[in-house]
Order: C-alpha cells, then sequence, then structure tokens
C-alpha cells in the first residue's frame, strides 16, 4: 500500500486569505452601523450595490481572462475593496455611483495589473479617485448628520432608495435642504474665505473633536482597527506611522496659528484619518513589504495628507497620498531590506 | 493657445534632433550586443544552430538575422535567457535542430579506436587526447556533449552517454 | 553554576505545537530484534563506503562491512550477526530525499555467544589515532545531517566553542530528550573526548525550555562530573531553534557567515546523539552501529523511543510498536517541518533516520487551495535567516538567479517556517528547493560555458600558431632549396667540366 508522496512541511497554515478578509469585515461592522445612526440607510445601500457590482465585475473579468470564478469570488477580496470603497462615498448617491467606482475599482486598478496580488495601486482608493475626479458634484452630496437635521429633512429607507435608483427626492424635499457639506469642506471653504477657525467651528456641526458623528463613527473604525492589530491582521508599523507622522505635522501647524490650523485632535478625528490608518494603508498588496519600509510610508500617507488637506484644492487627501505611495513602494522594499543572517 | 503649441512643438523638435545626434556621434556603450548575448550561450561552438561558432550566432542574433530558439545544448533556459535580455517573448527550441547538450559527455570505445585522430581534430575544446596510430579518450570534464566527434569517427566507436558528475 | 545566560533572542522562528507527548511516555524500548538488516552504504554526507563482505560470507556483530571512501566518508558496521544475503543497490533514504545506494544486505541469525560479537577496541592515547578511532567506528553526526564526524572534529581550523545540540525544535521528534533523560552520563563522556579533541574552550549546551526533565537529567550529570568547561543553557522553544546557525546565534550571539561552515564562527555543532556515539565508543569500544528513533504519531499504536539496529526495515520497525492504526495514508521520515514523506516502508532505517511519523488521517489537514500572494509579510516576520520568501517567490518561479542570488537564496535553510504562516497555503519551501536545485544546474553549465569558451580559444590559438610555424618552416626550407640548388648547380657544373675536360684531352691523345 503506498503511501501518498507530499512537499515537507506537513502542517496545514491555520490562517487562509478569506478568513483575513473575513475578519477586516467584522472590524467594519461597528463603524457601519453607527454610520448608518448617524446618516441614515445611504450607506447600506452603497454598500450592496457597491458589492454586487464588483463580484459581478470579478467574475466578468475572470471570464475573460478564462480563469476559474469561483475561487476569485470566495477568497473576498473584491467584497473587501467594495466595501472600503462605499465607506469613502456620499451616503446620498446615485446608484451608477458606487456601481461605477466599484467596477472601475477591480477592473481598472486590479486585473489590468494582473489580478490579485499583482496590483500596484489601491484598488477602492482608485475607485474613489476615479469618480471624484469624474463627478465631484455628486462625491460632494454629504448628508446632515441626524442628531442636527429636522426630522422632516431626514430620508427614510423606501426615499434613500428611490433617489439612488431614480435620482428624485421626496416631493417636499430639496438637495439644498438635505445636503451638507462635511466638516473638513466647511474648514477649507471657511479658510479660503479668511475666516478664522474658532469662527468656522463655532456651528453645531463641529463636536468635541471633529465633525458631528463624525466622531463616533472614526472612534467605531479605530476600533476595528485594533481588534485587527489583537488578530495580527495588520501590523502596527503602518497605523502608528501614519498618524504619529499626520498628528506631529498637524501638532507643529498648530503651534505656529491655532486659528488657520485645525487641531490635531480634530485631524484624527475627521475624514478618513482613521480608516486610512487601520484599513486603506494597510492593504498588503499595495503597501511597502518591509517594516523599515513600512515606518517610511505610513508616515509619508500621513505627511502627504496633511498636506494636502492644508494646502491642496481637496478637502480629504487621504486617498491621493495612498496612491502617491503606492507608486513609491517598490523603491521603498529595494532600499529598506532587512540585513541577511551572516551577511555584513 | 497658440503660444502654448508652439513652445511645445519647439521643444519637442529641439529634443528630438539631439537624441538623434547622440545615437549618430556619442560613442556606442562598452559592451556591444553581441557579446553580451554570447554570454549567454553555452560557447560550446557545436554549430548546431547552423552558424559556424557561438560567436557568430551571437552576431546574427543581435542584427535580427537569426531567432533566438537555435541553440539545442542551451535549450529552455538560454532562451529564456536570450529573451529577457533582448526584452521579447521566449520561443520553443527548433526542432530540427541537433542533440547537443551540456548533460551527456561522449565516450570512446577504446577497443574499437584505430588511432586516426579524427575526432581530436574537429573537437572545439580539445577534449579528445591522443597522438596518430595510437588509442584515443575523451576527457569528461572538458566534454560538451557537443557531437561534432560522432560523424568523422570512421569505425563509429564513440557513443554519447548522460553525465554523472 | 551550570545555568548560561542567553546572549539573544532567535530571529524569526514560529511557536508549534510539539506534539512530543505521545512519545515520550515510555522509556526507551530494546526490545527490537529485527529479522532483516538492510545496511547502506551512503549514510554519510560524503563519498559513499565500499561494501567489504560478499554475498554468503557470515558477519559477526560488530564486523566492519563498509571501509570509508575517499575522506569525507565513514565505515558501516552489521549490527546483529548473520549472513550477507546481497550485496545489490537499493533505494534508501538519505537527508532529505531517497537515494540509490549500495547495501549489504543481512539475514539476521541473532547467535549472542562471544563468538559473534567483534571484540572491543581500545580507546587510544594519541588525538590522531582517536580520530582514526572515531571514523572506524562510522561514527557520523545523528541529528540528521550525518556528516563524518571525525572529519568534523580533525578540522585545521581553531575551534573555541563546542555547540551541543540538545535542543530537538521540530514537533514529533523526541529522541534526543528519552537519550538525555537515560544517557547522560554516555552523552558526557563523549562531550568530553570532543572537547579534548577540538582543543576547545568550552562546551556549550543548549536544550529547549520545554523539556525539564532532561534539563534536570543533564544538568545533575554536569554537577556530578564537575567539568568546568560544560555548561548547559535553556533556549526558547520557538522552533528553529535547533538549526545549527539559530542555535549559535542563540548561545553566543555570533553569526556564521553566509555560505560558511560554523568553524568560520570558531564553533563546532554536534547532536547529543553524537556525543553519546563517541562516549559509548570511549567506554564499550563498540562501533556505531545502532540509535534512537521515534516512533510517533497517531497512525501508530504505541508511540514511543525505541533502540534501533541500523538497517532495520521501517515496517519491522512499526510492527514492534504495536503496528499502524486506521487509516495512515502518510508516511513520514523526520519530523512534520523539514522531514519527507515516503511511498513505502521498506526503507530501512538509516544513521540519518531520527523520527518516524506515521500521520494519521484525522492529523493532517491537507491545504486544498492555493491562492496568489497577497504580500502580507507574515513569511519574512517568521524567517530566521531574515530573508523576503514574498520576493523570492516570483523570482524562484521565474528562474531569475541573478536576483536570486542578492535575496539570498542561498541562506535559506529551508526550514519550512515562511509555509506555515502562509495566507495564501503557497508551498514556498518547495518552490526554493526547485529554485536552489535549478541554480546548482545551471552554475555547473555556466562553468562548463566558460571553461570551454576558453578551451575553445587556447585551440584556435595553438592552430593559428602551429599554422604560423609551419608556413615559417615552409619559406625556410624553400630559401634552404635555393640556396643548396645554386651551389649544387656549381658542383654539378664543374663535374660536367672536367667530364668535358677529360673527353677533350681523351680526343687529342688517340
Amino acid at each position: 500500500m503506498p503511501f501518498e508522496l507530499k512537499p515537507a512541511p506537513h502542517i496545514t497554515p491555520p490562517t487562509s486569505v478569506p478568513l483575513v478578509m473575513r475578519r477586516l469585515l467584522y472590524a467594519l461592522v461597528p463603524a457601519a452601523i453607527a454610520h448608518t445612526w448617524y446618516f441614515g440607510w445611504g450607506l447600506c445601500i452603497n454598500l450592496a450595490i457597491a458589492v454586487c457590482a464588483a463580484l459581478a465585475a470579478e467574475a466578468l473579468v475572470l471570464r475573460f481572462r478564462r480563469r476559474a470564478i469561483r475561487p476569485g469570488i470566495a477568497d473576498m477580496s473584491a467584497v473587501v475593496t467594495a466595501v472600503l470603497l462605499a465607506f469613502a462615498l456620499p451616503p446620498l448617491a446615485p446608484w451608477w455611483l458606487p456601481a461605477l467606482g466599484a467596477a472601475s475599482a477591480i477592473v481598472l486598478a486590479k486585473h489590468l495589473y494582473g489580478g490579485l496580488g499583482s496590483n500596484l495601486f489601491n484598488p477602492a482608493m482608485v475607485g474613489y479617485v476615479i469618480l471624484l475626479i469624474s463627478f465631484p458634484i455628486e462625491m460632494t452630496q454629504w448628508l446632515t448628520p441626524a442628531e442636527l437635521a429636522p426630522a422632516a429633512d431626514r430620508l427614510g429607507l423606501w426615499a434613500q432608495l428611490t433617489y439612488s435608483v431614480t435620482g428624485q427626492l421626496p416631493f417636499d424635499l430639496s438637495l439644498d435642504a438635505l445636503t451638507q457639506a462635511t466638516p473638513l469642506d466647511q474648514i477649507k471653504e471657511g479658510l479660503g474665505e479668511m475666516r478664522t477657525l474658532n469662527e468656522i467651528q463655532i456651528g453645531p456641526l463641529f463636536g468635541s473633536y471633529g465633525g458631528r458623528g463624525w466622531e463616533w463613527i472614526n472612534g467605531w473604525i479605530a476600533l476595528g482597527g485594533f481588534y485587527l492589530l489583537y488578530c495580527g491582521v495588520i501590523r502596527w508599523h503602518i497605523p502608528v506611522s501614519l498618524l504619529a507622522a499626520m498628528l506631529s505635522f498637524a501638532t507643529f501647524m498648530y503651534a505656529v496659528d491655532p486659528s488657520r490650523y485645525p487641531s490635531p485632535g480634530f485631524h484624527l478625528f475627521s475624514g478618513a484619518a482613521l480608516l486610512g490608518a487601520f484599513f486603506i494603508a494597510t492593504d498588503p498588496v499595495t503597501a511597502a513589504g518591509t517594516n523599515g519600509g513600512r515606518l517610511i510610508y505610513g508616515a509619508a500617507i500621513g505627511i502627504l495628507t496633511y498636506a494636502i488637506r492644508t494646502w491642496g484644492s481637496y478637502p480629504e487627501g487621504l486617498a491621493f497620498a495612498v496612491l502617491l505611495m503606492n507608486a513609491a513602494v517598490p523603491l521603498l522594499d529595494r532600499y529598506t531590506r532587512p540585513r541577511i543572517y551572516g551577511r555584513a | 493657445m497658440i503660444t502654448g503649441t508652439v513652445i511645445l512643438t519647439a521643444l519637442t523638435a529641439t529634443l528630438a534632433i539631439l537624441l538623434v545626434l547622440a545615437s549618430r556621434y556619442l560613442p556606442p556603450a562598452a559592451d556591444p550586443m553581441a557579446d553580451r548575448l554570447e554570454r549567454l550561450l553555452p560557447r560550446i561552438q557545436c554549430a548546431q544552430c547552423g552558424y559556424p561558432g557561438c560567436h557568430a550566432y551571437a552576431v546574427a542574433i543581435a542584427a535580427g538575422s537569426a531567432s533566438i530558439n537555435r541553440c539545442p545544448p542551451g535549450g529552455d533556459e538560454t532562451i529564456r535567457e536570450l529573451a529577457h535580455a533582448l526584452g521579447r517573448e521566449p520561443e520553443p527550441l527548433l526542432a530540427s535542430l541537433g542533440n547537443a547538450s551540456l548533460d551527456k559527455v561522449a565516450r570512446i570505445d577504446e577497443s574499437l579506436c584505430i588511432g586516426c585522430n579524427l575526432c581530436a581534430r574537429v573537437c572545439p575544446v580539445d577534449a579528445i587526447v591522443g597522438i596518430s596510430q595510437m588509442m584515443h579518450t575523451v576527457i569528461s570534464t572538458h566534454c560538451t556533449g557537443c557531437e561534432l566527434c560522432l560523424p568523422p569517427c570512421p569505425v563509429d566507436c564513440i557513443v554519447l552517454e548522460p553525465r554523472d558528475d | 553554576m551550570t545555568e548560561y545566560q542567553i546572549h539573544r533572542h532567535m530571529t524569526g522562528g514560529v511557536r508549534l505545537v510539539a506534539r512530543k507527548r505521545m512519545s515520550t511516555a515510555r522509556t526507551i524500548n530494546r526490545t527490537l530484534r529485527p529479522k532483516r538488516l538492510i545496511i547502506p552504504m551512503t549514510q554519510q554526507l560524503g563519498p559513499p563506503a565500499t561494501p567489504s563482505v560478499v554475498p554468503g560470507q557470515r558477519v559477526i556483530t560488530g564486523q566492519p562491512v563498509g571501509e570509508p571512501g575517499r575522506a569525507p566518508s565513514a565505515a558501516a558496521h552489521a549490527p546483529r550477526s548473520g549472513k550477507v544475503l546481497a550485496v545489490e543497490e537499493r533505494l534508501v533514504p538519505g537527508g532529505s530525499q531517497l537515494l540509490k545506494s549500495q547495501c549489504v544486505v543481512l539475514a539476521v541469525d541473532d547467535k549472542s555467544t562471544d563468538a559473534d560479537i567483534e571484540p572491543a577496541s581500545e580507546w587510544p592515547n594519541l588525538d590522531a589515532d582517536r580520530i582514526q578511532a572515531i571514523r572506524n567506528a562510522g561514527i557520523v553526526g545523528l541529528g540528521g545531517a550525518a556528516f563524518p564526524t571525525a572529519d568534523k572534529l580533525g578540522a585545521t581550523e581553531r575551534c573555541g566553542t563546542l555547540i551541543l545540540n540538545g535542543a530537538e525544535c521540530e514537533p514529533y521528534i523526541s529522541c534526543d530528550d528519552m537519550l538525555m533523560r537515560e544517557h547522560a552520563t554516555d552523552i558526557l563522556r563523549g562531550t568530553q573526548t570532543m572537547l579534548d579533541l577540538l582543543g576547545a574552550e568550552r562546551c556549550l549546551l543548549g536544550i529547549e525550555r520545554d523539556k525539564p526533565v532532561a534539563i534536570e537529567s543533564m544538568a545533575a550529570a554536569i554537577a556530578d562530573l564537575g567539568d568546568a568547561r560544560i555548561r548547559l543553557a535553556a533556549v526558547t522553544s520557538k522552533y528553529p531553534a535547533g538549526g545549527e546557525r539559530q542555535l549559535i546565534e542563540l548561545l553566543t550571539g555570533m553569526e556564521v557567515p553566509s555560505g560558511k561552515y560554523p568553524i568560520a564562527a570558531g564553533c563546532v555543532c554536534q547532536n547529543v546523539g553524537t556525543a553519546y556515539a563517541v562516549g559509548r565508543l570511549v567506554r564499550l569500544g563498540e562501533p556505531l552501529t545502532t540509535r534512537i528513533v521515534s516512533v510517533t504519531g497517531e497512525g501508530v499504536a504505541e508511540p514511543q523511543n525505541v533502540e534501533v539496529s541500523i538497517g532495520t526495515p521501517i515496517r519491522e520497525l512499526i510492527e514492534h510498536c504495536g503496528g499502524y492504526v486506521g487509516d495512515v495514508p502518510r508516511l513520514i521520515l523526520g519530523g512534520t517541518m523539514m522531514g519527507y514523506a515516503v511511498s513505502s516502508d521498506e526503507l530501512p532505517v538509516t544513521k540519518a533516520t531520527n523520527c518516524v511519523i506515521a500521520v494519521h488521517s484525522d492529523e493532517i489537514r491537507d491545504r486544498y487551495e492555493e491562492w496568489p500572494c497577497i504580500r502580507c509579510g507574515d513569511c519574512a516576520d517568521v524567517c530566521p535567516a531574515r530573508l523576503l520568501p514574498q520576493d523570492l517567490l516570483p523570482r524562484s518561479r521565474t528562474y531569475d538567479f541573478d536576483q536570486l542570488k542578492i535575496l539570498g537564496l542561498n541562506d535559506c535553510i529551508e526550514c519550512g517556517c515562511c509555509d506555515v504562516v502562509c495566507p495564501s497555503h503557497i508551498p514556498l519551501t518547495a518552490y526554493f528547493r526547485d529554485a536552489k536545485r535549478a541554480q546548482r544546474l545551471h552554475e555547473q553549465h555556466q562553468h562548463l560555458a566558460d571553461t570551454s569558451q576558453i578551451r575553445y580559444l587556447r585551440k584556435q590559438e595553438r592552430l593559428r600558431l602551429q599554422d604560423e610555424q609551419s608556413e615559417l618552416h615552409h619559406t625556410e626550407l624553400k630559401a634552404q632549396v635555393a640556396k643548396d640548388s645554386g651551389s649544387r648547380q656549381e658542383t654539378i657544373q664543374a663535374a660536367l667540366d672536367r667530364v668535358q675536360r677529360r673527353r677533350n684531352s681523351d680526343d687529342r691523345i688517340t
């Protein structure tokens, strides 16, 4: 009776790619609930559309590339891309916005570069940037947080769905009444009009740290991030270096002129700083591959994000910062290799 | 808009002219392509590519008159390296060429050898020792499996065997 | 105070479930009486031994059956008395794969009179003779690499530290653990002998922390012995703490230079089993004919450690331990990280066999799917050689030898740590082994190509010189002939003149 011949080692790894992806999704659940609480059902609708579009795009592209479809879908990487993209989109979005974003992320950013593991740029960020540049108006239709909006101005699930599919709002509401700029947006506009921060941040939109609602959502994102650290899904290098660099820069500028430069706490809890630090910049395929490289990568993203927020044309700079540093990753990997045992 | 177009066109034209002048008059790369390609070949001079020696084949590849899949002893490994050096896709080895292989060595059956010396004269790397009218033998560490000694032997006393080190 | 303080942490490595308790519950079993022995001539890292017996011959216990080849090689002996059935080529286990070897096949008759045992040899006084005695006793490294011990101890470079490897980091293997529990004195006797032969100043014995009984046993024996040169250290139980390079890093803080052996760092590393074999040789004058083998896994009825005669077929060994239990799809020689699967149990136990695992189908979960590399870098975190497997992988697939050299493929110790943490379930170690094989072949071909080119150019030069010389020779000859023919013409003319004058004078006379 011949025994089977398999190569060493004869131990199966306890982890797997679908498990890593699933854990990422679990970590985002609390943040998704908070987002829905503050901004309504928009996120859930966008999530559903983005995930479906991403899976459909993935299946179609795999068919064209003559690869097996089932493993490509089952590894859940397309779902993660779609979810991260949906978090970046405004809740009040027509259906084609998340659909187009997810499809372009999967096709252009992932499969054109070779598929899972071979892409140079973060697919969710590529999708986001394509949407941002092509549809600037739809990409800035953010809503008033629930606590601030009068009941009459809040959209229920049916109304949200209707808007998403048909673009029609309930007859007594208008876009002007519903939408409101994000805290980062308001600051950029206000500073542009030469108002001081104290004047801008007086409005009810600004909570203790970041914007109303946003503080809580980002807090839950950070907790999700700690869960990922605990499970070993991500390492500490990128989150720590990203946040440390961004906050150091912010603290320095805040000390120089607190009336023009928001506090570090504000920067930390608004926009996508925490989402980027724990979920986006840590994407293993597109981030640096060595620990030394990761520290530089994270720090550079933190600095670039702050720079774009403060001096660039866009209110939030994380997506561009990530894409710029993605391009630098091969160089970082080349020059931050650890010293091999036994070599000088 | 007109100024922009004019400036860009002028810039492009200037740079193009500079590039052409540089490629024509500046000294060429220190390491000509043919030598670089030759270093990737097995250099056993078996001539099964159809060229009289590896240098000639390398020159022909560099000139574009020979394909990169003509070297049997080099096999797929050499094709891959040539393709990589030239930025091309590897092609399968031409089956119609010979069977020279680096993993084989020739062996003379000493009982049949008549000492005609024809094999030693034709061996490109002097791996066969022997003088006229005396028995000849192959030094297997120097033998490259090029098969050039097989045709001239009048008594057919040479065989190819797998290399065993 | 025999406890030695550890200098360094080990880079990388993984914590594995040890799975050793099943085989350490019983003491070493010494009752195995094999019926047949297949003694290979290639049981060492070096040229094979030459068989010195013929079929039909009767041999006695301890009689040499194989003469050592060219150094580094070792002798082979008959572990039991019996009749030589055949001397033939068979497939036998090597260090990391099966190989073909000449074998002496013995039918054991096991008569146990004194006449059936080779007389014990005297332990000599001179170092050179002692090393020769170790070579004649067929002692090789029993940690798995099987390097002839005599050649390691006879090295000419300076050795300051003898490292004794009692770490045994791989899961399932427990033979060294049991040896240290039951034979501490003989191990130390061998250690002292090796220290003297090497001229080393100290011996550091490394034992993994999860073997408290072995640590206690060795510590007590060291205390009794009172030799201040020998010190014990408990090292981390992370795999691969027992790898030569890793253990040296752990115990001394030094790194063995890339591509060199530990002697380059002034150390010689020996397994405790090797020290034991030397100790027995010194005490009893017996050659190496047995070793302890862990027979384990849920697929064997009574997992334990057995003192096995070299050459015992593995099937007899497993039957001695109660036979197979249930469905056993895989048989592994070695541990689960670096051991290799074999297709049949008709193979013999060799000096390099430290463990046999009968893997039950419940014990192993196969990786059924492989995903592309997601560049998570977990592999780089655990690599003890500080390599980047995620970068080595794509180049191993395309055989990019230049980059592989830069990235350090040759420093890979094939420990398998990267494999067991990979979320994509990529068989990294298999790719690296294959790339190394292709690299070796490539280097051989490169060398042949370079020397062929030189020889070709030299031949062209030789022929050119020959042509030149023969040109020159012809020109000289022609000139010579021209010169000669000039003076020859005069001689001929003078002779003709002489004849003419005589004829003329003759005409006037008549």
